[in-house]
């Protein structure tokens, strides 16, 4: 413990199932931002995409293509959260840590692929 | 030396990618908050590597009067900084996981300051082409 006593002892407290740190609340507001900085990126490369005077079936494939990879990131991100719920969360699943990479990695290949495609 | 030693903590951390879930296996599961700061890192590298990638797709629509060679080695270096960034958030996000279940030190890597220096050089030759007009 922070306070340097062992849980029970000392002053009770009100609700034990509580962290005072507020630990989870935070790493649910980190997962917050992380989520708002996925769509603040999702909505750049839309842009992007969106400026092209003719937009053709490699733009259309690309636009779908980063729109699911933004959806599987928050929808990761939100499972996570509402995990975080209890007072003493679970840890992170490496599996969700693994994909949420894959899925950043994802949308910067597809970054790449709107530089050097044909016409732009 | 330098180069086995390469090797093996590359071949080490190519068995965690394949099966990260092995982490869980050895030794004592850490205060429940000291992980949670962890995953926090990670987010924070995962977000900072989100900023580079979105960064590489500023430089690409707002300075569209930067010469295209240019244009095109800042987007990329941006983008594949972001990729790297994410990359690394999973790999110390393991490591870190691990050491704390083993109770032994976090590691410590030179990757930190590699980012801020690709970062400032980044910094100060846009300010360059900023200040000799070439940017608009």
């Amino acid at each position: 413990m922070a306070d340097g006593q062992p849980p029970g002892a000392g002053t009770p407290r009100p609700a034990p199932d509580r962290d005072p740190g507020l630990q989870p609340e935070r790493t649910r507001l980190a997962w917050r931002r992380t989520t708002l900085s996925a769509t603040a990126m999702a909505v750049l490369a839309g842009r992007q995409l969106l400026r092209s005077d003719a937009p053709g079936a490699v733009e259309v494939t690309l636009a779908v293509l980063m729109g699911l990879l933004w959806a599987a990131f928050v929808a990761l991100a939100h499972r996570r959260m509402r995990a975080m719920t209890g007072g003493r969360p679970p840890g992170l699943p490496p599996r969700t840590a693994l994909l949420l990479v894959g899925c950043t990695l994802a949308l910067a290949l597809c970054g790449g692929v709107i530089l050097v495609r044909p016409g732009h | 030396m330098i180069l086995t030693d390469g090797l093996r903590s590359l071949r080490a951390a190519v068995r965690l990618w394949v099966s990260p879930a092995r982490v869980h296996e050895e030794g004592a599961t850490p205060d429940y908050r000291f992980s949670l700061a962890n995953e926090r890192t990670f987010l924070a590298w995962l977000r900072t590597g989100l900023a580079l990638v979105g960064g590489g797709f500023a430089v690409d629509q707002f300075l569209p009067r930067l010469h295209e060679g240019l244009r095109l080695i800042f987007t990329v270096v941006l983008l594949v900084g972001g990729a790297l960034c994410a990359l690394r958030a999973v790999n110390h996000w393991v490591r870190c996981e691990r050491a704390m279940r083993r109770g032994e030190d976090l590691p410590v890597t030179r990757f930190p300051s590699a980012l801020a220096l690709g970062v400032g050089v980044l910094a100060v030759s846009m300010a360059v082409l900023v200040l000799l007009g070439r940017t608009d």
